[in-house]
């Protein structure tokens, strides 16, 4: 059996760790072998943060090689084009649309990636990416930091495992004060793409070409 | 039962399911995690302590080993430089109970000043070397050293990576053995546990002895094993690259060694003559292929695969296929795939930075400001050495800056001098050239970064907080500012970090004084204070734009949308969601643009 990779990307402070540790305790719940490989910046905050997560029968590396990831989950624009180089063609990217722009861009030395630019990048390396605003919609329940749970219910859309499998290893990693919050949040993340379509732009149909890129 | 658990946590585990019962360490990534958890999941059957520093752990582990009580003792790679002076003793000793090191390499430099191969140290040391390709096999490692350990007479080191030790996977639950609830009485056996010349004449043959019969057992031991496959090709490998090797190349024959140290020899020259080409692939240095070279047997290692950075898949793929191991697979190959790639070599990257409301900033706002020579030490004040600081001219080891200070006095430079260390690491090892500097009429200022906890390795204790590994165990505090009085040192100023004008006039005076000076500047992390302030604001149509508040570099602060028409800058944005309220930017501010929030906002 082949194994399905994904990658759990954003800025540190986003709770992208613990996205990818539920991520990897459902593979194992749901019976595959699970590993996870995180890679965190020096900085403690706001530094690009990288989960690799992989489920299979039997799963040797815990990190993906270029070319074999089938699941992106980015927690920011800039951090998902980042690992572009992991997609192929039929891979599916879920990128939220809250910038957090690095320290070279608010102090004017560099500009961020104009939103075209970042579309054409990730279309021109798979078919499928759903942009959803998570980081507004988690305020819209009432805290932000909730993202992370929301865009993990975004992508469990994705797969038929049972919702309450997912909702289970979520209890056992968010502290109980939090618990409703980010079932709740799962919940909207599971409507985001599964249920009500009107928030999804799909990307299907733009497919970049080299030359396009390069005039960017 | 089964857990999914990270390389750190399954030795923790290993340390509770081998009946370990003291746990020592000094924090350093990537291992800090193995103490934690331990105090986090199994502080009721294991002590934990973050010791002053690795050598003082290791001492404490050998006298608890010797006493009877099986012993962990944890590190970064660079850690096993300060503890190896007491390992080689404890080598030629031996222990009563299991005495087993652990090491978390950094290859790739994640988060350290160098990438030492600490398998070399067990070579040096001529004790087991065990090395785990996943959690399941960190556990059982732990289990497994402690048998060893106490099998052999000897100490025993694991050594993880930081992709052992930050990785998860599926890990099987044993329970915990009976342990000894009493000790004692000592063992009184100088002739074993003294080594003074006349016992250790005798203890180096046992080590010799000790070598030969390990070797004998590595041949047969369940942790080393031959994967035949298509015996085309060969390769033998260790620790996490095993789990790379089986991506890379699943056709293939393998030796998988777990016990690197030493090496079963009959089974390499099995496993040499049952295959075609032999290739050693090993992260970092040739550890293993030297040794194999010395067997007379030929192997193809480092030439293909470099000895710097990491050695994921992807690269042995690389070099597999350059050096024609490995066939191109076109169809992986994705066109699309390369498009993407030449557009993200421009990407703004995101470099690290001092936290905003971080107690350092003051101090390099300073000392970019001043210019001097500063000798650097090691912590989160090392962000002072990027920009917009640049202000730390020297790095390279725990407690250097202060030695580091006192050679620059010694070489008769013609500038004033100052070197900066944080307060964990002058307990780890800024107290001796401190001393060392006083009794020898040194001068230069030793900026003592108090921010009341270690806080790069993810906020531990150290002597001079008043708890002890969890926040709910208390433990003495030892005063910073006496200490230093009674090491000797006769101009000492203490500070509030968080007040710049403050710190220059104190830094001022101990530049002043013709001796050596320890200038305190006190500030709580980020991570401990209590006392978040509520966000700063810019008042835009104060702001000039003059862009001086950039010099602070907070992460808080940025471009706004409006410019100023004079100059055609930006004016300044404070990001309420980061800003803490530390007050710093507003001390610069040359307008007053910069403003805590006004007392009617704040009852809003």
């Amino acid at each position: 059996m082949k194994n399905t990779n994904f990658l759990v990307v954003g800025v540190g402070g986003q709770g992208t760790v613990l996205s990818g540790d539920v991520l990897a305790e459902v593979g194992m719940t749901a019976g595959y072998d699970s590993k996870k490989s995180d890679v965190l910046g020096l900085a403690v905050r706001s530094g690009s943060v990288i989960s690799h997560i992989r489920w299979g029968e039997k799963v040797n590396a815990p990190m993906s090689m270029k070319g074999t990831v089938d699941y992106l989950l980015a927690f920011e624009p800039l951090e998902a084009i980042r690992m572009a180089g992991y997609l192929h063609p039929d891979s599916t990217a879920i990128v939220n649309e809250y910038r957090i722009p690095p320290a070279a861009v608010t102090t004017g030395q560099i500009q961020y990636p104009q939103v075209e630019k970042i579309k054409q990048i990730l279309a021109g390396t798979t078919q499928t990416v759903y942009y959803i605003n998570a980081t507004e919609k988690a305020k819209e329940l009432g805290n932000v930091k909730a993202v992370n749970i929301l865009l993990l219910g975004a992508l469990s859309s994705l797969f038929e495992i049972s919702p309450r499998v997912w909702e289970g290893v979520i209890t056992k990693y968010v502290p109980d004060s939090f618990r409703e919050l980010n079932l709740r949040a799962f919940e909207a993340g599971r409507e985001l793409i599964g249920g009500d379509k009107a928030n999804i732009s799909c990307q299907a149909s733009v497919l970049a070409e080299a030359d396009d890129l390069e005039k960017l | 039962m089964k857990s999914l658990l990270s390389g750190n946590e399954a030795v923790a585990r290993g340390a509770y399911e081998a009946g370990v019962q003291i746990a020592l360490g000094y924090p350093g990534t990537p291992s800090s995690e193995i103490i934690r958890t331990i105090a986090e999941e199994y502080g009721k059957d294991i002590y934990t302590e973050w010791s002053t520093n690795e050598k003082v752990a290791m001492d404490a582990g050998a006298g608890a080993a010797y006493s009877g009580r099986r012993c962990l003792v944890t590190t970064k790679q660079v850690g096993v430089n300060v503890l190896s002076d007491s390992l080689m003793y404890a080598v030629y000793t031996g222990i009563e109970a299991a005495l087993v090191v652990v090491t978390a390499d950094d290859p790739g430099l994640f988060s350290s000043q160098n990438e030492q191969d600490n398998r070399w140290y067990t070579r040096l040391a001529k004790i087991p070397l065990l090395e785990p390709a996943d959690s399941q096999e960190a556990k059982d490692f732990v289990i497994l050293a402690a048998e060893l350990s106490e099998k052999f007479d000897t100490p025993v080191l694991i050594r993880t990576v930081m992709r052992t030790s930050h990785s998860k996977s599926v890990v099987n639950l044993g329970s915990r053995p009976q342990t000894p609830e009493g000790v004692g009485p000592f063992p009184r056996n100088p002739e074993k546990y003294n080594c003074t010349a006349s016992n250790a004449r005798h203890m180096h043959p046992r080590v010799e002895q000790r070598l030969l019969d390990m070797a004998e057992y590595a041949e047969t031991a369940p942790f080393n094993r031959i994967e035949w496959k298509d015996r085309s090709l060969g390769i033998i490998t260790s620790g996490v690259i095993y789990t790379y090797v089986c991506d890379v190349f699943p056709e293939a024959s393998v030796l998988k060694l777990g016990m690197t140290n030493p090496l079963p020899k009959k089974m390499i020259k099995k496993f040499f003559e049952g295959v075609e080409k032999l290739v050693v692939i090993e992260e970092l240095d040739p550890v293993l292929e030297e040794q194999i070279r010395a067997m007379a047997i030929d192997v193809i290692g480092k030439e293909v695969f470099p000895p710097c950075l990491e050695l994921l898949p992807d690269d042995i793929k690389k070099y597999s296929i350059k050096a024609g191991l490995l066939r191109e697979d076109k169809s992986e190959v994705q066109g699309s795939n390369k498009t993407g790639l030449k557009a993200l070599q421009e990407l703004p990257l995101r470099s690290p930075v001092f936290c905003a409301g971080c107690p350092h900033r003051s101090t390099f706002y300073l000392l970019n400001k001043m210019k001097l020579p500063v000798a650097g030490d090691i912590g989160c004040y090392n962000l002072g050495t990027l920009p917009p600081f640049r202000a730390q001219h020297t790095m390279g080891a725990m407690g250097a800056s202060i030695g580091v200070l006192h050679g620059l006095s010694l070489a008769g430079l013609p500038e004033n001098r100052v070197c900066t260390i944080g307060d964990s690491t002058f307990f780890h090892s800024g107290m001796a050239p401190l001393v060392n500097m006083v009794h020898n009429h040194s001068r230069g200022v030793v900026i003592l970064m108090d921010n009341s906890v270690t806080a790069m390795t993810g906020h531990q204790d150290h002597p001079g907080v008043d708890w002890a590994v969890t926040r709910d165990r208390p433990a003495q505090k030892v005063e910073i500012e006496p200490l230093v009085k009674a090491m000797g040192v006769k101009k000492v100023k203490v500070v509030d970090a968080f007040n710049i004008e403050e710190v220059e006039t104190g830094l001022k005076e101990c530049l002043d004084y013709e001796g050596p000076s320890v200038l305190i500047t006190r500030g709580e992390c980020v991570f401990v204070s209590k006392n978040p302030q509520p966000a700063y604001h810019v008042d835009l149509g104060v702001c000039v734009a003059c862009q001086l508040c950039f010099k602070v570099g907070c992460p808080a602060i940025g471009l706004a949308e409006e410019k100023n028409p004079k100059n055609n800058k930006f004016k300044s944005h404070i990001e309420p969601t980061l800003c803490t309220g530390c007050d710093i930017c507003r001390q610069v501010c040359p307008t007053g643009a910069i403003q805590p929030p006004s007392e009617k906002e704040e009852g809003e």
